[in-house]
């Protein structure tokens, strides 16, 4: 094997990720869009512990990564299994017209 | 991986991440949700994680997306014509990304990693079998529980209710 | 030298019992109040006698002091060093009281049988008068100054429950109130006094005490003695439960309850208690010399003060009931100027003719059909014989007629003035002129009440003698009126405290002491006999001093004024400003604020799914800021 880059960069680019997705969830009103933004931001974190598995040449990072992803999985039915029902109910995805919880 | 490749893949990545967050239609935000998950299972694999990188593939881009997309498809949603929330909470959001972003990565900054030489055989299957059946038997256990819950939530929660 | 005698506590036990009875069983059949109230006094009065000769019997023993007999029924209170026990103490002082309450509270409940007869609440009455014997009874044979307080504080209560037994009649009521809230300014000035005495000698046994007492001596509260101060307090209760200035305003008040109220209560015995409970404490008190002067003084004021405003009372009651008040004081200028033994006496023979006194005059009262006036009375000598004779001897008693009881007891204490411990020789001026007063003022009451021509409207009101349950009592009282002056009262009492044994009475003293009781009589017979007249004319005359002295020196006017009408001003203000504005504001105030922070606060539920996550966000950066800086 080659010798990788700085794993720093790598990092960063996860920083990077999560932030978009962080900004991907608070400012889209598509709940779907809103979920796929939450993606992202599991996926920048698998690529932090993939890194310092890397780093620290242990490969519980790899473990770990791999729960996320089944856990991301089941979350990912479950949600989409919710706004199903809330398009159901509501004819709407839109995040600013399921505000009935409120004062 | 080299760096120049790194560059061009993190790029790359992160313009896939611009088409989540800012395309109109849905299905735009999801092909770019594809594009994003694949080049990051380059990235794994660039990192000497192999198993990782292809179960990526098959479970995140392969299988996740694709929910996404049925889901996407069944309510038959459009092209939106405003995208974003209201401006306030936008310009908290990009305040709030940019500070979460820059903590992070001045938080990395100052930590040391160095590039050990790796032992024959990291990343594949048999080590991460390994500790999965010792160390980390209950949490496995666990989520196979979890994935089952989850089965019947999605079914239940799905459920045409009968009016 | 101190003998277990467990007879002691039945003393006390038989007339509550009695109580419990007539509460009980006789509301439903009166008729066995009749037996058993008067009875359970007539017990206990027999078993005081018995424990008193048993008393008598130790005398000897020189060794330990005075013999007494003592009764522990239980350990009351115990915490830490400090211990009360419910426990009765027999000496040479309280085997007189003992006698004198029982005796003369078996007398009058024998009176009251006749006297109440009629009465729909008959039970009642011998209820409150048992309870009453129950607690007067706690009160003097109390070991301790916890339990005395308890049977203080109990008369007091027998008193309002008594003097407002009429209590459909408002004023009766109000009376009653009066007396139980101006004792309960002395009672909190006595509790005070028992406060410092555990404070500084962490006991209030009565023999505890005695032996504690000099350091209270040694001990300064600015200008005066621990002693003076305490004795001062102490003292200070007394002035409410025995009608001194300035707490007397309620005996006269008091009258409105039923005259064997009046007699046993606010003649013989309650309001003796102060008197008592200073000859108790006695071995304090002749440490504060300053206090005794305060006391001898108050006495004799008192004592002044009352007889000038008996002169001047159409109500034959209100003249006893001042004539009381006046007494009373005298009793205590005898205890201010150290014969002890002699205020004690006065206090015994005082129950014999202001018992009897009172009696009579509740003869008089039932034969005229509930008349108190005495302008309305007159020449009832030949409509109820037995009662002006028995009356007589009273009157003669109170007005120190020599050889009579009162004539040596008063006059021991006024040659006390003169040659006692303490001496006040201008006291004893002041009690020889209240001497003739009370001569003059008790001729008057007699006079006018038996003598003279009938008053009274002949068709609606028709005298007759009272029964023989009622003129018996007046009867045995009349004796001991006459006779009581042989009793060695001051002997014992002076023996037990160990004062030295007082020279007689210069023979000088007794004349002049007789020539005044003659003097006042003499002037009250001219007054209301010879020249029925002339009282009218010196009224007139007076004028201004008269009506003065009727309206018993405007006292009350006085208190309402500076005391009543304040606290009602001040309870107004709190009511009516205070507490709405200021309370209800307060309480509002702070429901108003939480209800308009809430208002406000809630609108960060919005329901809004990414508002939350901004929240989420904001909180993730802090602690991530946090963790990254350190």
């Amino acid at each position: 094997m080659t010798a990788p880059a700085p794993l720093a960069w790598y990092l960063v680019l996860s920083a990077v990720l999560f932030g978009i997705g962080v900004v991907g969830v608070l400012a889209r009103r598509n709940l779907i869009v809103v979920f796929m933004a939450i993606e992202l931001m599991l996926n920048a974190v698998n690529l932090t512990f993939v890194t310092f598995a890397r780093a620290h040449q242990s490969m519980d990072g790899h473990v770990i990564v791999f729960f996320v992803m089944a856990v991301a999985a089941a979350e990912a039915a479950v949600g989409l299994a919710i706004i199903l029902q809330l398009f159901r109910a509501r004819a709407t995805v839109n995040a600013d017209e399921v505000t009935t919880l409120r004062w | 991986m080299s760096a120049a490749l790194f560059l061009v893949i993190a790029v790359l990545t992160v313009l896939g991440a611009f088409t989540v967050v800012v395309a109109r239609s849905p299905v735009y935000s999801a092909l770019g949700l594809v594009g994003t998950l694949f080049f990051i299972a380059v990235l794994f694999l660039g990192l000497d994680a192999q198993l990782l990188g292809f179960l990526q593939i098959i479970v995140y881009a392969g299988a996740i997306v694709v929910l996404f997309l049925f889901v996407i498809m069944l309510l038959n949603l459009q092209a939106e014509l405003e995208t974003l929330s209201a401006p306030a909470l936008v310009a908290a959001a990009a305040l709030g990304g940019l500070a979460l972003a820059g903590l992070v990565a001045f938080g990395v900054a100052r930590t040391p990693l160095g590039v050990p030489v790796l032992a024959e055989g990291f990343g594949n299957t048999v080590p991460v079998a390994e500790r999965l059946f010792t160390s980390y038997l209950l949490p496995f256990e666990l989520t196979s529980v979890l994935l089952l819950v989850a089965i019947i939530g999605a079914v239940v929660i799905g459920k045409k209710r009968l009016a | 030298m101190v003998t277990a005698e467990p007879l002691l506590r039945w003393i006390v036990l038989l007339p509550a019992l009695g109580f419990l009875w007539n509460a009980t069983v006789g509301q439903r059949a009166p008729r066995t109040s009749a037996v058993v109230g008067p009875g359970a006094v007539g017990a206990a009065f027999a078993i005081a006698i018995v424990t008193v000769l048993r008393l008598h019997g130790l005398e000897g023993g020189q060794g330990d002091g005075p013999p007494m007999l003592h009764d522990l029924v239980y350990r009351w209170i115990e915490v830490g060093p400090f211990h009360s026990d419910v426990a009765f103490r027999l000496d040479a002082i309280s085997a007189i009281m003992v006698l004198v309450v029982t005796g003369i509270g078996f007398l009058i409940h024998v009176y009251s049988l006749g006297y109440m007869h009629d009465d729909p609440c008959f039970a009642r009455f011998f209820t409150y008068l048992n309870l009453f014997i129950t607690a007067m009874l706690v009160l003097v044979l109390a070991d301790n100054l916890l339990l005395l307080f308890v049977g203080w504080e109990g008369v007091g209560l027998c008193s309002y429950l008594l003097i407002g037994f009429w209590y459909e009649v408002e004023a009766n009521a109000i009376a009653g109130k009066k007396a139980f809230l101006v004792n309960r300014v002395g009672d909190a000035s006595f509790v005070l006094g028992l406060f410092l005495l555990v404070q500084h000698t962490g006991t209030l046994d009565v023999a505890e005490l005695q032996a504690k007492a000099g350091t209270l001596a040694g001990t300064m509260v600015g200008p005066m003695t621990l002693a003076t101060l305490v004795c001062l307090l102490l003292f200070g209760g007394a002035t409410g439960k025995s009608a001194q200035i300035p707490l007397f305003v309620w005996l006269p008040d008091a009258m409105a309850g039923p005259t064997p109220v009046s007699a046993l209560i606010h003649a013989a015995t309650m309001v003796t208690a102060g008197a008592y409970m200073v000859t108790r404490l006695y071995f304090l008190f002749d440490l504060a010399p300053a206090a005794l002067a305060v006391i001898a003084w108050i006495g004799a004021l008192t004592a002044l003060v009352a007889a000038t405003i008996a002169i001047a009372q159409a109500d034959i009651k209100k003249v006893l009931a001042y004539s009381t008040v006046s007494q009373l004081g005298y009793m205590f200028l005898g205890l201010g100027v150290g014969v002890t033994g002699a205020a004690l006496f006065h206090v015994v023979t005082h129950a014999f003719f202001k018992g009897l006194l009172f009696l009579g005059a509740g003869s008089v009262i039932h034969g005229m059909h509930g008349e108190q006036d005495m302008q309305k009375m007159g020449g009832l000598r030949r409509h109820m014989p037995g009662t002006y004779w028995t009356m007589l001897v009273g009157t003669l008693a109170i007005s120190g007629v020599p050889f009579l009881s009162g004539f040596y007891s008063k006059d021991e204490i006024i040659a006390g003035a003169f040659l006692g411990p303490h001496p006040q020789p201008l006291l004893g001026v002041i009690g020889y002129v209240v001497a003739v007063l009370t001569a003059f003022y008790m001729g008057r009451l007699f006079f006018l009440t038996f003598f003279g021509e009938e008053r009274f409207d002949h068709h609606h009101v028709h005298p007759h003698e009272s029964p023989w349950s009622m003129l018996g009592p007046l009867v045995v009282l009349a004796v001991l009126s006459a006779v009581g002056g042989a009793l060695d009262v001051p002997g014992q009492v002076n023996h037990f405290i160990g004062a030295h044994h007082e020279e007689a009475t210069p023979f000088g003293m007794l004349v002049l002491a007789g020539a005044l009781a003659f003097l006042g009589l003499g002037a009250a017979w001219y007054a209301y006999v010879r020249e029925p007249s002339l009282p009218e004319q010196a009224a007139t005359a007076a004028g201004g001093l008269y009506r003065f002295l009727r309206d018993k020196w405007r006292v009350d006017e006085l208190y309402d004024a500076i005391v009543v009408r304040p606290l009602f001003a001040l309870a107004e203000f709190l009511a009516r400003i205070v507490d709405p504005d200021f309370v209800d504001g307060a309480v509002n105030g702070i429901a108003d604020v939480v209800a308009w922070l809430s208002s406000r606060w809630r609108r960060l539920q919005t329901g809004n799914l990414q508002h939350a996550a901004l929240s989420f966000l904001v909180g993730a950066l802090v602690l991530l800021g946090y963790f990254v800086v350190h």
